[in-house]
Formats: C-alpha cells, structure tokens, sequence
C-alpha cells in the first residue's frame, strides 16, 4: 500500500489542556479516511499540524512524503479546507475561485478538468457574490477552491457542519468521486452518521484516537447488544430503565433511548412488561444493531476507566 | 509566478475595498463633510453679529465709532444700554454677543490727552466666537485711530481694553485642517487595515491562505498598498478642499508635506497590522483601534486640545502618539512654512516609530497559527 499521510507520536498542548496525545495513524493513496469526533477532540488541531499551519510540540508526519519541517513543500500539495472557511462573501463565484488558483500559481483554465463536475452546478452563477449562495452551494464553490491547485491530499475540517442534510449527501458523494481518482481525503466530522462513508475512521475523543477500522468492522467489533426503547414519557423512562436487569448505560438517540446491555439474550418482552408496570405508555422495545455512535459511545466510556 | 501570485492577492484586496460602497462613501465623505463643518459652521467668521453698546460719551466720536461698527457687515445694534448694570441682563438674554462701552468725555480725552478708553466685552461662553467678535471689533477701532491720525501732530491713542484673553493664533479651520487628515489618515490605515486583517482571520480564509505558497510579506504587502493608496487620495482630496474652498495655505513644500504624510501612513498601517496579529476578530480588531489609537489621538495629539495646556502626566504620554508629532509638523509646514530644518527632530521621531511598529508587527504576523 502507498501511503500518502504517515503521523507518529504527534502531541500538541494549549496551556494545560493537551489537545493531542501521542497520535499515530496512516491514511493511504485514495483513501478517504473519517475522524469522528466531538467538538474539542482535537480534529483541528490535527489538521492544521498536518497542513504545517501549526507547529507540533512533539511527533512527526509525512505528508505525500515529506516531513511536516518541510513546510513549503507540503503546502503546495495538500489541499485545505478550515473548519469555518467561508470564502469571500464580497467577491463572486467565479473571483473567488480565479483568486484561489491565482495565489496558488495556476489558473482555472489549467487545472477545470478536477473540478469541472462540481463547478457546472455552479457555472449558472458564476458572477453572483458568494455571500449570496446557499449553504450547499458555499460549500461546493469551497471545495472548487480547495481542489484548483491539483492537491495530492484533501484536508476537510468538517465540512459538512450547519450544511443541509440533502447537500450533506451531494457533498459526500463528491467526495467519493475524487476520491475514485486518485485523491487522498481527510475529513472530519462531529456527524456519526457520516462515517459510513468513509473508507476508514479514526474515532478521536480528547486528543486521543480511540479506535482506527473501516465503519463496518468498527460496529462489528462491539462486542455489547443495543436495545432502543421509547415511550410517551421520556424523562421518566430515563429513571426507570436503570431498573432494567444488565442494563450498562443509556444514551438519548434522537427519539429513542439506547441500552447498552451486559448480556445478549435479554429479552424486549421482559423490558416491556417492565415499563409497563411502571405506568409507561406507547412502549416501543426493539433490538438494534449497534452503530457507530453506540461504538463511539462505548468506546469513550471505556476509556474513562 | 511569484509575481502574478501577489498580483492576484493585490487584485483581490483593491475588490474588497470598492465592493464595499458604503465604507467608501464614509471614508471619502467623512474628510470632505468635516472639512466643510469646519470652515462654514464651526466657523469663526461672524456676520450680524448682536452688539449692545453703553454710550457714556454721547459725543462725535462715540457715534461715529458707533456708525462704523454697525455699518459693517459683521455687526448689528440689538441695544442701547444706559447703565453698566445692564450689561449683565444684555448677555443673560442671550442674544447679545458683545458690548461696547464708551468712557465719559471720550472726544474731549481724545483730543486733550491724546488717550481714549474703550471697553470691549464678549460673551465668553463661546470663546472662539468671542475671540473672534472681538478681533474684528478692534480692528475696526485700529482703523477709525488710523484715520484720525491722519494730518494730527501728536497721535491719539485709541486704548481697547478687552474683557478676555485673546488667542491671537485661533484661526478657524486653519487649524482643523491637520489634524482632520491625521484622523482620517489613523482610521483609512491603523483601523481600516486591522479590521480586513481581521475578517480574514474570522472567516477562515486567512487560515486557507496559510496553506498557500504566499510570503507573509506578500499578504502584508497586498493588505498596505490598496490603504495607503485609499489614505493617500483621501489626504489629498483634503488638502485640495481647504486649499481650493477655504484658502488654507501650504506655505512650505509640498513634497516634504506628502513625505511626511507618506511616513505618517506607513507608521498607522504597520501600527494597524499590530493590531490585527492580536485581535481575535473584526469587533476586537474595531474596539482595540478606537479605544487605542482614535481616541487617543483625537484627545492627546494636540488636534483639539493644546499639548501645553494638559496636566504633565498626559504631556508625557502624548509623547508616545504618532499624530502628536505629525500634526505638529503639518502645521509647521502648512502654516508656517517651515522646511526640513525645523522638522527633521519630528520626523525622526515619526520614522523611529514606524520602525518599531512595522518590527513588531512583521514579527508577529506569521503565516502560522499558535
């Protein structure tokens, strides 16, 4: 395998709080590698590192082959796309991208062919201001001006936060084709639904990677049964579900709650007729696959102890 | 490829400035509107002006100094007092700005000893307007003595006494003139500047340029230039106004004046990307420039309030503020028509400044995060 990122040992500290601790991964070429994480896990510490915009404290990276020292190098290679980067909102479309290719030293002429099947989206606005765009589209024009200098790696810093759930999907996709040509990807994101879209993820809690598998291998590896339960009083439910025979923990998933349970032949028929004693109504029990927000959530209880 | 580079940086920053209409047509409207406050509202100029007059001479003199006074244009008799406790009720009724009282037996002075007394009292609630009411008042009297003089052996001697201090060097907006281009000079380069740095940082497009093959000199270089060029027309456009509308003269030359005003400027920009390496954001970027450069030069650079007439303390500090020592030397140069020899001190002193901010500021601009 050839692989375009190498980290080892990377450490960062703010002050008291280390925002990396002693990271190590590899990314190979035309992967497109995930680190999912809460806000504060250290994704954009990492990146900026990565990208030589930080300095490390300890640790080293190579970076399409060169070290993180060798900054000039690797930041006419990689692509970058900070966290809250949102273009120049005065300029149009079609400025913003001549200025990003101007200052990267090539033109949008040399270089159309990598973003063409984005930027035709956006051809019919090319001389609105960007400011004017929505979000999906912001965030497409972004990713033109990440890729107009031909990078051989793409650092996304969660490129898809306070993005529409239908441009989230497009800009996923995107990145699935770039990737099929070649392109080396990093992406993080606080979504854990994203993940599934990755080749592999890194799991990232407090400067700390807990776990680096591909998605599917990371939630077959839970080694827990997951158990989403619902009723029409909620905070109540909360209470009483500790009550449940080998319940773990409990976590609030959207409109369910997920348990955790020690053992895997417990029964929904037990937990119902549980609930109901305890005057729930509307009980919905059912057995889950676990996910990787389960995974993740496991993962990061576990690590506490 | 570097050059184009830095080009398309330039090109992007000189956008961003005519893009955004409305800063422009503050920054170019604001020199012009003070300007114009300055030298026809705030002016010290007077036109029917209200004057009472205590005639306690009642003779020729008395009234053909009365005549002439209101005949001019500048004044106009509101009215006539008959005793000095009225002078009191005339001023407190606000509409009477000067009154002028005559001495008893002013012709028979005159004419016996030589010597007339004449009281001239302005309402000195407005200074300025006083100042000036009274300096037209005597220079109407200096008139009417010359021409009394005229053909008489032993000259007489029309004494005024003024009722207040006058400030002979007070001339409208002569003085205002400095020190409204040093204001708009601070704020086109020191906030202006900062505040584009700034923007840069809080939208994250500073970082996404870090990544870029760009010098930090080069994003210095191409934040300066479309400022000092904006700065730089400003002023000019400033100068051409109270040149061409008001009269204000530039006695020295015009090319040490742009100099300076050139050095001037490279020390507010460098000043103002200090100040953008050290605020977070725009708001920051804003607060720091008003409240560490604008208010201070308006107060402590002599702009309004003469450096000689503060508690020493502040004296002191003014020490350390650029547009103490800049507008000190535009009024020595436009004003009095000095030359290179009585403003290099100054201008040293500027050019140590810009050094040291434009060290500190390339030192802690870097294309690198902390």
């Amino acid at each position: 395998m050839n692989e375009r990122v190498i980290a080892t040992n990377i450490t960062k500290s703010f002050r008291s709080t280390k925002a990396l601790d002693d990271v190590s991964f590899s990314v190979n070429e035309g992967e497109l590698f995930g680190f999912i994480g809460p806000d504060g896990a250290g994704k954009s510490t990492l990146f900026r590192i990565l990208t030589t915009v930080m300095n490390a404290d300890s640790g080293d990276a190579l970076v399409d082959g060169f070290h993180l020292k060798d900054e000039i190098a690797i930041r006419s290679r990689v692509g970058y796309m900070p966290g809250k980067f949102s273009l120049y909102p005065d300029l149009s479309v079609q400025e913003n991208l001549e200025f990003f290719a101007k200052v990267f030293g090539t033109t949008v002429q040399e270089n159309y062919s990598i973003i063409k099947e984005i930027y035709v989206q956006l051809e019919p606005f090319k001389d609105r201001r960007a400011g004017k765009l929505s979000g999906g589209m912001k965030q497409k024009l972004a990713l033109c001006c990440a890729l107009i200098h031909k990078p051989r790696v793409l650092f996304l810093d969660e490129p898809t936060t306070g993005v529409d759930p239908v441009s989230r999907r497009e800009f996923w996709e995107m990145l699935g084709r770039l990737k099929q040509s070649g392109l080396t990807i990093l992406v993080s994101t606080p979504y854990m639904d994203e993940a599934s879209r990755c080749d592999r993820v890194a799991l990232i809690q407090k400067g700390k990677i807990l776990d680096i598998d591909p998605p599917g291998v990371i939630t077959k590896k839970f080694p827990l049964h997951v158990i989403a339960v619902k009723s029409d009083n909620m905070q109540k439910l909360r209470k009483d579900i500790l009550k449940v025979e080998d319940a773990e923990s409990v976590y609030g998933f959207g409109e369910f709650l997920h348990i955790t349970m020690k053992k895997e032949n417990s029964s929904t028929e037990k937990i119902e007729s549980l609930l109901k004693q305890q005057g729930h109504q509307h009980i919905e029990v059912k057995i889950i696959e676990a996910g990787i927000e389960d995974c993740f959530m496991h993962l990061m209880e576990h690590n506490k102890n | 490829m570097n050059r184009r580079r830095f080009f398309g940086f330039l090109q992007k920053e000189f956008r961003h400035i005519f893009r955004d209409r409305r800063t422009m047509l503050i920054l170019f409207g604001m020199p012009i509107v003070q300007i114009l406050l300055f030298g026809f509202a705030i002016t010290n100029e007077i036109k029917n002006v209200n004057v009472a007059v205590l005639d306690m001479a009642h003779d020729d003199v008395s009234r053909d100094i009365t005549n002439r006074i209101l005949s001019s244009e500048y004044f106009h008799l509101y009215q006539n007092l008959h005793s000095e406790k009225e002078i009191e009720a005339a001023f407190k009724s606000g509409k009477v700005k000067e009154v002028i009282v005559f001495e008893n037996n002013l012709a028979k002075n005159i004419y016996s000893k030589n010597i007339g007394n004449i009281q001239l009292i302005g309402d000195a609630t407005d200074p300025n307007t006083a100042n000036t009411i009274v300096a037209y008042t005597r220079a109407i009297l200096l008139n009417y003595q010359q021409e009394l003089n005229k053909g008489s052996k032993p000259p007489a001697i029309i004494q005024t006494e003024v009722r207040m201090w006058f400030n002979e060097e007070l001339k409208g907006v002569y003085l205002f003139v400095p020190g409204v281009m040093t204001i708009i000079m601070m704020l086109v380069s020191a906030m202006m500047t900062s505040i584009s740095l700034a923007r840069e940082k809080e939208t994250g497009t500073l970082e996404a340029l870090m990544v870029s093959p760009l010098k930090s000199w080069q994003v210095i270089l191409g934040k300066v230039i479309p400022y000092l060029v904006l700065s730089f027309s400003i002023t000019l456009l400033t100068l051409g106004l109270s040149m061409f509308v008001f009269h204000v003269p530039i006695r020295g030359n015009i090319f040490l004046l742009l100099g300076e005003v050139l050095l001037f400027v490279i020390t507010a920009l460098s000043f103002g990307i200090l100040i953008s390496s050290i605020a977070p954001n725009q708001m920051a970027a804003m607060l720091i420039s008003m409240m560490g450069l604008m208010l201070p030069t308006i107060i402590l650079s002599g702009y309004i309030f003469p450096i000689d007439n503060m508690p020493v303390p502040l004296q002191v500090i003014s020490n350390i503020i650029p547009a103490r020592w800049f507008i000190s030397m535009l009024r020595d140069i436009m004003l009095k028509g000095a030359g290179w020899s009585v403003v290099w001190k100054d201008t040293c002193v500027l050019a140590f400044m810009a050094v040291v901010f434009l060290f500190l500021a390339s030192r802690r601009f870097k294309m690198k995060l902390r």
